[in-house]
């Protein structure tokens, strides 16, 4: 246990995710520290087309092997499954409506793709390698825990369903695109592309990643302020115990598929994570009568920063010690 | 100047359900209308700014349309499907126009 306490307290000390504690201070300090709309929007673009050509490269070296298709399938059932999960222990820890419980719990079976990013960022600071593959885990990670949150309100009685054009901008929501078409480019391009384009892609990438941290800690912290006012210490507990729960899955599910540490590593943090874009954007639409505060502030105040300063380093800690990586 | 009776009807609702509601009016008859960008506000479901949201369809946006007084209720009907349940705010007032023919 100490070993792993060590473990993860060095893992904390990377310049990625201090730069993150650095933005959410500042937001909890209430400085005027902000970073420009279009440059997140930029610097996002950038990131995903990056992790997602280096995942297709490192396919394109390594080929395609049978755990390919297990840690798909591990994968959708965790998105699936999870939410049910979150949504009984939502019922106990919290006094949530049946929808609003359903809404939180889409959140927690799909995922952070920043949190993804950040993750494989400190795995190669530590030089732990992964499967290339995990990336486009990541990307079937995001749209079933959509659907078990709609079955959870259905089957409480209150039939719901996703017109088509919901399910359009689920499957070609802009980061899922870009990056599973650049993971696509990368696997075709292989070696080759990547020598072209590496100057651009790999040598910025981790100062890239602590200026969109240092954001991404300012938009958690303003989440964290609001969250004094809307959520309950249950509901907190939730934020905190559930990417727990959701990680400890990620590592059976992993250990099961025989993942590399890397891998099992990258998949506890998938299962830990929560989303805060593409599933808030979809409860909009399909479920407008669930309170956008309870689940947005969870996901994005308490759940986000947890996994970013103590889970990431926690997981990568665990997945080490037990995978003997 | 000769000026004409119309009415404006401002839609406010999030930017995530702008184009629903859009394709819904078009489909009512009502092809024109602006669009322009809220940055911040406060009501019933708390106070909300654009520089504390993650992405931009997390925000609201306001669909302005300026129609002929006989067309405004098939107008309401059509943006009540859409804004039913969500959050946002409808406004109808008298305006008067140049160039009726426009509208």
């Amino acid at each position: 246990m100490a070993d792993i306490l060590n473990l993860a307290a060095s893992n904390l000390l990377s310049p990625v995710i201090l730069s993150f504690v650095l933005g959410l201070g500042a937001a909890l300090g209430r400085s005027d520290l902000t970073v420009p709309e279009a440059a997140a929007k930029a610097m996002s673009i950038y990131l995903l087309f990056a992790i997602g050509f280096k995942g297709g490269v490192a396919v394109s070296d390594n080929g395609l092997d049978g755990t390919l298709i297990a840690t798909l399938v591990a994968g959708l059932v965790l998105s699936a499954v999870l939410p049910l999960i979150a949504f009984a222990l939502l019922r106990v820890l919290t006094n949530l409506s049946r929808i609003d419980a359903a809404a939180v719990a889409g959140h927690y079976g799909s995922i952070s793709i920043v949190t993804f990013v950040a993750a494989s960022s400190v795995l190669e600071g530590r030089a732990i390698s992964s499967e290339g593959y995990m990336v486009a885990v990541a990307a079937v990670m995001e749209a079933p825990a959509i659907l078990s949150a709609l079955w959870l309100v259905s089957a409480g009685g209150s039939g719901r369903g996703m017109d088509k054009e919901l399910i359009r901008e689920i499957m070609f929501n802009g980061s899922i695109v870009l990056l599973v078409g650049a993971f696509f480019i990368g696997a075709i391009t292989g070696q080759d592309g990547l020598a072209k384009i590496s100057n651009f892609i790999v040598a910025p990438f981790t100062g890239v990643l602590c200026l969109f941290l240092l954001d991404m800690g300012l938009v958690a912290g303003r989440g964290l302020r609001e969250a004094r006012g809307v959520l309950n210490f249950g509901a907190i507990a939730f934020g905190i115990a559930m990417p727990l729960v959701g990680s400890v899955a990620g590592l059976l599910a992993g250990l099961l598929v025989g993942l590399s540490p890397g891998g099992v590593a990258l998949l506890m943090v998938l299962s830990a994570s929560a989303s805060y874009i593409a599933v808030p954007a979809a409860m909009r639409v399909a479920l407008p009568e669930a309170n956008p505060s309870v689940y947005l502030t969870l996901s994005l105040g308490v759940t986000f920063p947890f996994n970013l300063t103590i889970g990431i380093p926690l997981y990568v800690a665990v997945s080490q010690a037990i995978t003997g990586g | 100047m000769q000026t004409h009776k119309a009415k404006r009807v401002v839609i406010t609702i999030e930017a995530i359900m702008q184009r629903r509601l859009t394709d819904t009016i078009e489909a009512a008859g009502v092809t024109g209308y602006s669009i322009l960008p809220v940055l911040g506000g406060s009501g019933r479901s708390g106070a909300w700014s654009r520089d504390g949201q993650i992405s931009r369809a997390a925000g609201m946006v306001q669909v302005v349309c300026i129609i002929k007084p006989e067309r405004l209720d098939g107008l309401l009907e059509a943006a009540f499907e859409v804004v039913d349940k969500h959050i946002g705010v409808v406004t109808i007032s008298d305006v008067e126009v140049l160039r009726a023919e426009r509208f």
